[in-house]
């Protein structure tokens, strides 16, 4: 009686250790990047010699660093506004009409979540090159929405079966037309679903570095570009600055989106 | 609305409609006229076509034949946008994320009226439905039973031409559905609006229809006011959809007086009332409201036994069985109630018994 007390509280102080574990070890890679971006050291690493927002302010000075954060930003802006907007679309009629092909079409949209990047990021490169067209920021664009695309449709496809087809019948007897019914009843009913597949869009964009690499302007670099090169030369503090500010960007946006998204979901109920 | 073609012709009328899912044919050569300010019901079993009927009207689906009218206008080629049908739903359809207010004026605001005329409109709806001042609420802040008046007011609010309600008080609780049904039916009296209601539960239908559509595998049975498909039911379908019947094969062995003798098949004779075109040597159905079968000790009756016995308050369910046949009776509890196994008397009056010919239809 006592021994299977004891052996029970033995497996659970041992699973509550493996749990604090794999949240280190999850956790400490980062925590120790945004230590380090306010280390006043010259060297990007441990001992700490004092603190300083120095690297941030380098950071502010490096045309370099400020342009690939520019163009990550308006990359990953638009292609979170068109793929939204096609993924909802292409939601809309997979879900709402029945066509032939339906299915091959649901697959096909799907199919690039599945490819790995860099076959993606060769094939479409391959194609530009025998299309012969050059390589600007809009293959980028286009790169990262058709890589987004299968995520923005799963999404909207799962909230738009949850959205009962009644509601869509009801506003049309009432005299709205098709595309009435769809701005006052099935979008605002699908907010939650555009706002989230906006910012898993932005952050799928803002984060890519494989395809980008391939599909980049040349010149052009993204932030993920601009930090590996940089990390060619050296691991300068500066790095760490620039990765806690990413870690900002791509963790506090969905934070605030899915605080949205969750408000937005309880008044449309 | 005054002209006189308007006068004549049909609120709504449906002329051979029929409509296949693919293969599947819902709907059979459906012919139909509804009259201005009518309460017709749609009833029939799961499945035999009564939304279908329903949602061809409103423009859901399409027909693949057939020819559908209201109000004297063919719609059936109309986008259902355009069709001024009310609409209510088993679930009540309001729109989650609009306020009541919103959900009511929704109609209105595509019909151009103005914001006034819209405030005035809508408050008088809820005043019909006894749900005066929640304007301001939420679909989620109500109970069933008020959202699906909220759901009545929005149909009828935009003046349509005919309200159609599927199912509409099935998602109630029994206490609630009897009073709704009440509330319902005095609220298309009042507002005389022509009135297409889809239920399977019979006593509804019974309780609320002017005329009553009995549906069986895509095709209508019967068509006749409530006591018409009750007391006179036409085909053997409609005999056993309403209400507990005794169907009972047999042969006619002779008339006289106006009376047919029925030998039941393996079983008793029997006395039914005899129509003009009852001939002797037919092979009838002797059709029997349970009501009617009475059970008691007299001598003179068809001598049986109880098989089985529910009471019921104010009446028994029995189950007899009178010379190899089974009946059922659910009668008034008049002497006692009568327990398993006794032996009873079972009387049947022949004025009580239809008989239907060898194709399942009411002899007349
Ligand atoms: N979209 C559809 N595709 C294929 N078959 C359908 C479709 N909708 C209905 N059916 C079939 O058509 C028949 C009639 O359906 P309908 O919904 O009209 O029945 P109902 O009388 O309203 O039944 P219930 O009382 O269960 O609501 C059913 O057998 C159903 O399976
Ligand atoms: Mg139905």
């Amino acid at each position: 009686m006592n021994a299977v007390a004891e052996s029970r509280g033995l497996g659970w102080r041992l699973v509550q250790v493996f749990t604090v574990l794999v949240y280190v070890f999850m956790f400490a890679p980062i925590m120790v990047v945004v230590i380090l971006s306010f280390n006043d050291s010259q060297f990007g690493g441990f001992p700490m010699t004092g603190i300083s927002f120095r690297w941030y302010a380098k950071l502010m000075e490096n045309d370099a660093v400020l342009r690939a954060f520019q163009t990550s930003i308006i990359v990953a802006l638009i292609t979170a506004v068109i793929c939204s907007a096609l993924g909802v679309l292409g939601a809309l009629a997979l879900v709402r009409y029945e066509f032939p092909g339906k299915e091959w079409i649901n697959t096909i949209l799907i199919a690039p979540a599945l490819v790995p990047e860099t076959v993606l990021g060769v094939g479409l490169l391959l194609l530009m090159r025998w299309a012969e067209q050059p390589r600007t920021l809009w293959l980028l664009v286009l790169g990262h929405i058709m890589l987004a695309l299968p995520y923005v449709v799963l999404v909207v496809q799962a909230r738009l079966i949850g959205i009962k087809r009644v509601y869509e019948e009801a506003a049309l007897s009432l005299g709205a037309n098709r595309i009435q019914t769809f701005r006052e009843i099935t979008l605002p009913l699908l907010m939650p679903a555009v706002v989230a597949s906006l910012l898993l869009v932005f952050t799928i964009s803002f984060d890519n570095i494989t395809a980008s690499m391939f599909w980049r302007p040349s010149g052009v670099e993204t932030m993920p570009t601009q930090i590996l090169s940089m990390l060619k030369v050296s691991i300068s503090p500066e790095i760490n600055a620039l990765g806690t500010l990413m870690i900002i960007v791509t963790v506090g946006l969905p934070l605030i989106g899915g605080g949205l998204a969750r408000y937005l979901a309880r008044s449309g109920r | 609305m005054t002209g006189p073609s308007m006068t004549t012709a049909p609120a709504v009328e449906l002329r051979n409609v029929t409509l296949a899912y693919h293969t599947f044919v819902a709907v059979k050569d459906v012919s139909l006229s509804i009259r201005k300010g009518e309460f017709v019901t749609l009833l029939g079993p799961s499945g035999c076509g009564k939304t279908t009927i329903l949602r061809s009207i409103a423009g859901l689906v399409q027909p693949t034949g057939g020819e559908i009218s209201v109000a004297g206008r063919r719609i059936d080629n109309v986008p259902i946008h355009k069709r001024n049908i009310g609409l209510v739903f088993q679930n009540y359809a309001l729109f989650p994320h609009k306020s009541i207010f919103d959900n009511i004026a929704f109609g209105l605001k595509y019909r151009k009226v103005e914001k006034a005329e819209i405030a005035r409109k809508v408050k008088r709806a809820l005043d019909m439905v006894r749900l005066p001042g929640v304007e301001k609420k939420l679909p989620s802040e109500m109970s069933g039973g008020q959202q699906q008046r909220i759901a009545l007011a929005r149909a009828i609010v935009i003046e349509p031409d005919v309200l159609l309600l599927d199912e509409p008080l099935s998602a109630l609780d029994a206490n609630l559905r009897e009073e709704m049904r009440t509330e319902l039916k005095i609220i298309q009296r009042e507002v005389g609006i022509t009135t297409i209601f889809v239920t399977h539960d019979q006593e509804e239908a019974l309780a609320m229809s002017d005329r009553i559509v009995v549906m069986n595998k895509g095709e209508i049975e019967q068509l006749g006011t409530p006591e018409d498909v009750y007391r006179r039911p036409e085909t053997r379908f409609v005999a056993s959809f309403l209400g507990q019947s005794n169907l009972l094969p047999g042969r006619i062995t002779a008339i006289a007086d106006g009376q047919a003798r029925v030998q039941l098949d393996g079983g008793p004779e029997i006395i039914a009332a005899a129509p003009a075109s009852a001939r002797a040597g037919a092979a009838v159905t002797v059709v029997v409201r349970a009501q009617k079968v009475t059970i008691g000790a007299g001598s003179k009756a068809m001598p049986g036994k109880v098989i089985s016995a529910s009471y019921l308050g104010g009446t028994a369910a029995y189950f007899v069985e009178s010379g190899g046949i089974r009946l059922q009776s659910n009668a008034t509890i008049d002497e006692r109630v009568w327990r398993e196994g006794e032996a009873v008397g079972i009387t049947i009056n022949p004025a009580d018994c239809l008989l239907l010919d060898e194709k399942g239809d009411r002899l007349v």
